[in-house]
């Protein structure tokens, strides 16, 4: 009887595991285009990244991420499920398979591309943790170093608590902070004043600003704290599927350094310049997006579908959006900045 | 000869009016509110209070609001980026406006919505006949609304068949999903709920030993645990492909939940009727069942009213624990909708929730007035 239990566990365990490796070795792009939409997982609310709008359609930076790689698959930037993900599901969804792309302001680590067995297609954001503060209150100050024995509101089991406590350590510095579970609580915890300072994610901060009393008298102070290079991730395993997605990203930023814009897209493909030429597939026998396993037009889709990165981060974060977050670190690498596509050829 | 006259009065005198002081709104003051020295105080404090509070609140909410409008704008003053004055405070119901529909359904697609409302209409239609107790047909009714009306809402709202768009229960959302959740919790927990406590008090080892391990084994577990179980672990267990709906797995978490505090709730009534009635009806030649359903359970539920009403609103507000696991009810997405750019103000954010607070007190206090009034309808046997 107990051998027979024993051996009913042991076959039920053994099957667990090579359904899971089953999982990881699937071939994802035939499985996206077989079912005929992709399963991408955004944040459940994040500002600017991934919200609903008035009628409920997921809008944002990720979102529109997700939108490319539909564009890049299908030719059409609506044929995407969202999966709204929180901290702790995102990484289950991703392994269970039950979405096939990931673009969750996740952060790149060692650990997430390791242990977790994903792929990081490429850092779409470069965000790192800042401090806010009121000016008007602590005039004067203009560095986080000079923060010394303020009250600091953060939001509790993130990494941003961890960064605060490192940063003021090893700094020699004395605060004192105030945790909050709720983001909303923190945020009417700073505006009331309970705390000198605020700190997250920088663009959280933009984002928190807009919900402040007095906007103006908040600055977002220069140091920043941790790296947080955020990535949209893929299983491990899947090639393929890998290449596809960080082949849309590139082409998203390269589309911007050549000019391609959404508006511009068509008149484009009669542009002589080859790297234009290869990227938008109008080269003679060119078999660049074939060999992706897409059609040879799949940037033009993308473009027409998205516009480019460039265009993506202004509508959602940038000067086009409430949020008016600067470029800065997120600007191409021509111009200041970290944005750096690989050559399409 | 003397003549006598009789007067006999045969009309009772009519009532005195009472004295000024008894009577009238100034008695009723004195009598309710000025009473006594303690009693002034607490009045006079309560008043200053209420006119403290009052008008801010009335300003806030209905003065100061802003009614329409189509982006943050509305709702922000010139230094916030907006076109109120400097130092304007007021609700931003536009941004409920605004996202009303969304508060409602969810992302439904906007042109399939028809059917969310239908279903709607068709539960209303069928549970107000069953809740009047004069209205007749009651089996009738009974029939319909727990055999026929699930069927027909599970077909209006999940689709894919007689030509109905398939809504995946992802897109659902808002309200519907708090109704969906809590009536469905609600209508599985009571029969539940009567049959494990039935069970714990049996004499039958297995039965009992299954029901006391069940309800100890789900109540020493938070809700919490129980939703994240169904969500994060349960798909890791599967086989590859092979998925249940978040959204029914997170109904069933829900569903068994409720019944462990529901059988918890009932048997307290039933531990409260004598053992009497039990001999009573043994000696009268029934069985256990009839026993069960003539004599002890109507006694028994009459008794729990008031705990079996404090379990469904209870559970009516647990339900907005599934925002942690990625479905958003009626609060979960009020809000997510903080994080869309477009309507971020100061105001956003506490608009958004004293409108969900009111929608859940709305129905809470519907319920909880409904129990008062069966509570007193039934209450035959027990009047002091």
């Amino acid at each position: 009887m107990k051998n027979t239990i024993k051996a009913i566990l042991g076959a039920t365990i053994l099957g667990l595991a090579a359904s899971a490796a089953s999982v990881a070795s699937a071939d994802t792009l035939s499985d996206v285009k077989a079912k005929g939409f992709l399963q991408c997982g955004v944040n459940t609310g994040l500002a600017g990244f991934a919200a609903p709008d008035d009628k409920g359609e997921w809008k944002g930076f990720d979102v529109d991420f997700c939108r490319a790689v539909a564009a890049a698959i299908f030719g059409d930037p609506t044929k995407v499920k969202f999966t709204p993900t929180n901290a702790k599901e995102r990484f289950t969804a991703l392994q269970s398979g039950e979405i096939d792309l990931l673009a969750r302001n996740t952060t790149w680590t060692l650990n997430r591309d390791t242990a977790l067995g994903f792929n990081f297609v490429g850092v779409n954001y470069f965000d790192g943790q800042g401090f806010m503060i009121n000016a008007k209150k602590l005039p004067g100050v203009t560095s986080a170093l000079q923060l010394s024995g303020a009250s600091v509101c953060v939001q509790s089991g993130t990494t941003t608590e961890l960064n605060l406590a490192d940063y003021f350590k090893a700094n020699n510095l004395e605060y004192n902070p105030v945790v909050f579970e709720k983001l909303e609580e923190a945020n009417a915890a700073y505006d009331s004043g309970r705390c000198d300072a605020y700190t997250t994610d920088q663009s959280g901060l933009y984002a928190i600003r807009l919900t402040l009393a007095s906007p103006d008298d908040h600055i977002v102070l220069p140091e920043i704290i941790s790296k947080e290079p955020l990535a949209p991730a893929v299983r491990q395993g899947d090639d393929k599927w890998f290449d596809v997605v960080k082949w849309t990203f590139n082409a998203l930023v390269l589309s911007e350094e050549l000019g391609i814009t959404q508006a511009n897209v068509d008149e484009m493909k009669n542009s002589k310049n080859p790297d234009i030429q290869r990227v938008l597939g109008t080269e003679a026998g060119t078999k660049l997006g074939t060999d992706l396993g897409l059609e040879n037009d799949w940037v033009v889709n993308i473009i027409k579908g998205v516009g480019n990165y460039g265009e993506i981060f202004d509508r959602n974060i940038g000067a086009g959006s409430p949020l008016k977050i600067a470029r800065g670190l997120n600007a191409l690498w021509t111009k200041g900045g970290l944005q750096y596509a690989m050559p399409i050829r | 000869m003397s003549h006598t006259e009789f007067y006999a009065r045969d009309e009772m005198a009519g009532d005195e009016r009472p004295p000024a002081a008894e009577q009238g709104i100034v008695a009723w003051l004195r009598k309710n509110l000025f009473a006594s020295i303690p009693d002034t105080i607490l009045t006079v404090v309560g008043l200053i209070i209420i006119a403290m509070v009052l008008p801010s609140v009335i300003g806030w909410a209905f003065i100061n609001a802003q009614w329409t409008g189509t982006d943050r704008s509305y709702c922000a003053t010139v230094a916030q980026g907006g076109i109120q004055p400097e130092g304007w405070s007021g609700a931003c119901w536009a941004f409920v406006g605004a996202k009303f529909q969304q508060f409602m359904f969810g992302q439904y697609p906007i042109d399939q919505r028809w059917r969310v409302m239908l279903t709607g209409i068709m539960f209303v239609a069928l549970l107000v006949p069953m809740l009047i107790p004069t209205a007749p047909r009651k089996l009738l009714n009974a029939i319909l609304l727990f055999g026929v009306f699930p069927v027909v809402a599970f077909v209006l709202l999940v689709g894919g068949v007689f030509g109905l768009q398939y809504v995946e229960t992802a897109r659902w959302g808002g309200l519907m999903v708090t109704l969906v959740l809590s009536v469905v919790g609600i209508a599985v927990s009571l029969p539940l709920g009567i049959l494990l406590a039935l069970g714990r008090r049996s004499k039958l080892p297995v039965i009992k030993l299954f029901s006391v391990i069940f309800i100890e084994t789900i109540r020493g577990v938070p809700l919490v645990t129980v939703l994240f179980m169904a969500s994060v672990m349960f798909p890791l267990f599967l086989p590859a492909g092979m998925t249940f709906d978040k959204f029914l797995r997170a109904l069933v978490g829900v569903a068994l939940f409720a019944s462990a505090y529901m059988a918890e709730v009932v048997r307290g009534g039933l531990q409260a009727i004598p053992k009497g009635q039990y001999e009573g009806a043994a000696s009268l030649g029934l069985s256990y069942w009839q026993t069960t359903g003539l004599v002890v359970l109507p006694q028994a539920l009459k008794l729990v009213i008031p705990g079996i009403v404090n379990t469904f609103i209870g559970l009516f507000k647990d339900t907005s624990l599934v925002t942690i696991i990625g479905m958003f009810d009626l609060l979960g997405i009020v809000r997510q909708n903080f994080s869309d750019t477009n309507w971020a103000s100061p105001q956003t954010p506490i608009s958004g929730l004293v409108f969900a607070g009111f929608i859940f007190w709305l129905f809470c206090f519907g319920m909880s007035r409904y129990s008062i009034y069966m509570e007193h309808r039934l209450d035959t046997g027990h009047k002091r």
